[in-house]
């Protein structure tokens, strides 16, 4: 990359030709060259710097007493006290049990899946089964997260929810699901499935389109099976995009989907529900403790980074695949 | 189903095997994604009576439009749909311009600073400052209870920033510059006459990931509207289905009727069929943008 960017500067003669040497002569040359590229550049730049660097500034309200009379700067330091009081309290086991409990379940569930799918999906010779398979599965994808939630709601309803109706056909008793904190996590999980299996399973049907026909046409010649090809060919193929997403994945495992659990929990089944993220939400949006769900918010982002960078590391180091 | 394969080698009784179960397991995944949809589709078609005993199974029983009359006589609901397209339309106007004004400056080799900026862009994706102070900042901003509140944050998604100029490195050549600028073209004329002529295909892709995206979200209507008049459709579903929240006077009133008349769980299937049509009508046009958008966006990672 950069030594093309060598090659295009040089292509040009009159800038490095003409004028001073020093680099900020130089910079500021090319700057004012392209000006209308910064005039364009700088509304979008000037959004993420208020809203994506703004927050980042008032993070600093994680280690003060912030009291919205004195406003950010104003409000006293109080050094790690929000932290501490969090990792000591009570809820921080449950918080932390129910965050990687759901995340993990979900990657161990949720991330082989998709692969599946567009194996076997790739195995299908029919081409007019194939697109209908990929229609209807990519479609739940396009719905959103209430409408996915009262489906579920409403699918499990002890009353008159169609699995209840199937359950009561066969002769067994109304459970009221979503009122049970033993079927929360899986009920999260395999709901996230249905609706995203098909979309996911896009990116590897992609990777699969890419492997070059004549491994196959070679690997038939020699009499190999069609499974022997999947775990010779098509596996291999796809192992480098398989490895990229669970590193994103991984990076994800404190960053549960907090939009979706929020509106699957209840008073009922909080014990195995709340996760950091809806304490974050309920702390600080409904209690108004602002430093302290901001404290735990923090954790919680600084834990992910963390996780991110060393998957992608490990990543780097046993197989050359990786994210940055 | 057994066609002779390319090289004219018959299956073998293995691949054989492993052909009929393929089918079949796709075949059976593809009923348990299409059911739940059928099925709400079918309720919300069906009688009060037949949905609350459990009666319907895949078709409408007892057809009525009654769900669908109850909806469209509610006022909120009916606002709060045409507010929903409202932030739709607008919020994927800014989303796709700012994209593009972000993307292709960064897609251009002789963007001095391109690196430092594009690393200040993607710091954003690994870390946040996260809900409460977005909030604050918001608040403080004055946007509170206002659609700016829910379009501004979210204006520039890095990750199509990303998609986009992907797409911008691989499919506009640096010669096209090169001739336009010999000929006096600057580089706004460029973008607007040149470049986004030749974009069709991933500007299609921004709007549809961007336009899904605002029709489906509730948190942030959630967490920063208060007006009533200002709901989206989403936050007043949220309301009706889940939270069960009767607290405006017009919703009062119909869930007292929709529950006299046995009325309250169609209510709830023809809502969301309301809800998901406009998605559902346009899903298998954008489909295939959808598809080429993640292989974009897949080719960066």
């Amino acid at each position: 990359m950069s030594s093309k960017t060598i090659a295009a500067g040089t292509a040009r003669p009159a800038p490095a030709s003409t004028g001073k040497n020093s680099p900020l002569a130089t910079a500021f040359k090319k700057i004012k060259r392209h000006w209308q590229l910064y005039l364009i550049f700088l509304v979008p730049l000037a959004v993420v710097l208020i809203f994506s660097y703004g927050p980042m500034y008032g993070l600093q309200i994680a280690f003060k007493d912030f009291m919205a009379s004195k406003g950010i700067v104003g409000s006293p330091w109080v050094g790690l006290k929000h932290f501490r009081s969090f990792i000591t309290s009570y809820q921080f086991p449950r918080l932390l049990g129910n965050t990687l409990g759901i995340s993990i379940y979900s990657l161990l569930a949720g991330f082989p899946i998709p692969v599946l799918l567009a194996l076997m999906i790739n195995e299908c010779g029919n081409a007019k089964f194939k697109k209908s398979v990929q229609m209807v599965s990519y479609a739940p994808h396009f719905i959103s997260t209430v409408i996915m939630v009262s489906i579920l709601l409403m699918f499990l309803s002890p009353r008159s929810g169609f699995i209840n109706n199937v359950v009561a056909l066969f002769g067994g008793e109304r459970i009221d699901f979503i009122a049970k904190p033993e079927y929360f996590k899986s009920l999260y999980v395999w709901s996230g499935i249905w609706q995203n299996m098909g979309y996911s399973s896009i990116i590897y049907i992609a990777a699969l389109a890419g492997i070059d026909p004549a491994l196959h046409e070679a690997a038939v010649v020699d009499g190999a099976s069609k499974l022997r090809r999947i775990w010779h060919i098509d596996i291999p193929g796809i192992l480098p995009t398989v490895i990229i997403m669970l590193i994103l994945d991984c990076g994800k495992l404190m960053n549960v989907g907090y939009e979706k659990v929020l509106l699957m929990q209840n008073s009922l089944n909080m014990s195995s529900s709340d996760i950091i993220s809806t304490f974050v939400y309920r702390m600080g949006l409904e209690q108004a403790q602002y430093s302290f769900s901001t404290a735990v918010g923090l954790f919680n982002s600084v834990i992910n980074t963390v996780l991110l960078v060393a998957v992608n590391q490990v990543a780097r180091k046993c197989s050359e695949t990786s994210l940055f | 189903m057994a066609k002779p394969s390319k090289s004219h080698i018959s299956l073998s009784r293995g691949d054989q095997i492993f052909t009929v179960v393929n089918y079949t397991v796709l075949g059976l995944l593809m009923l348990v994604v299409a059911y739940p949809l059928v099925f709400v589709l079918s309720a919300s078609f069906s009688s009060a009576n037949a949905v609350t005993s459990g009666r319907v199974w895949l078709l409408p029983v007892e057809p009525t439009l009654l769900g669908y009359q109850t909806v469209f006589k509610n006022p909120d609901i009916v606002r709060s749909f045409f507010n929903s397209i409202q932030v739709m339309v607008v919020g994927t106007f800014i989303n796709v311009i700012l994209t593009v004004m972000a993307a292709y400056p960064l897609a251009r080799k002789d963007f001095y600073g391109r690196g430092f900026f594009t690393a200040l862009l993607s710091f954003t994706m690994l870390f946040n400052g996260g809900l409460i102070p977005t909030f604050l900042l918001v608040r403080n901003l004055g946007l509170y209870n206002t659609y700016w509140a829910i379009i501004l944050p979210g204006a520039v998604s890095v990750y199509n920033v990303v998609v986009a100029r992907t797409y911008f490195q691989t499919n506009i050549p640096d010669e096209l510059y090169e001739a336009a600028d010999l000929d006096g073209c600057g580089d706004i004329g460029f973008i607007v006459r040149i470049v986004l002529p030749l974009s069709a295909p991933i500007l299609a892709v921004l709007t549809m990931f961007y336009a899904v995206g605002h029709w489906n979200s509730y948190f942030s209507p959630m967490i920063y509207l208060t007006d009533k008049k200002l709901f989206t459709l989403q936050l007043v579903l949220r309301n009706i289905l889940i939270a069960n929240q009767t607290d405006s006077e017009m919703m009062k009133d119909v869930e007292a009727m929709a529950r006299q008349e046995g009325l309250a769980e169609l209510l709830k299937y023809a809502l969301i069929v309301v809800a998901s049509v406009p998605m559902l009508i346009i899903y298998p046009f954008i489909q295939k943008h959808f598809v080429k958008g993640v292989m974009i966006g897949a080719l960066k990672g």
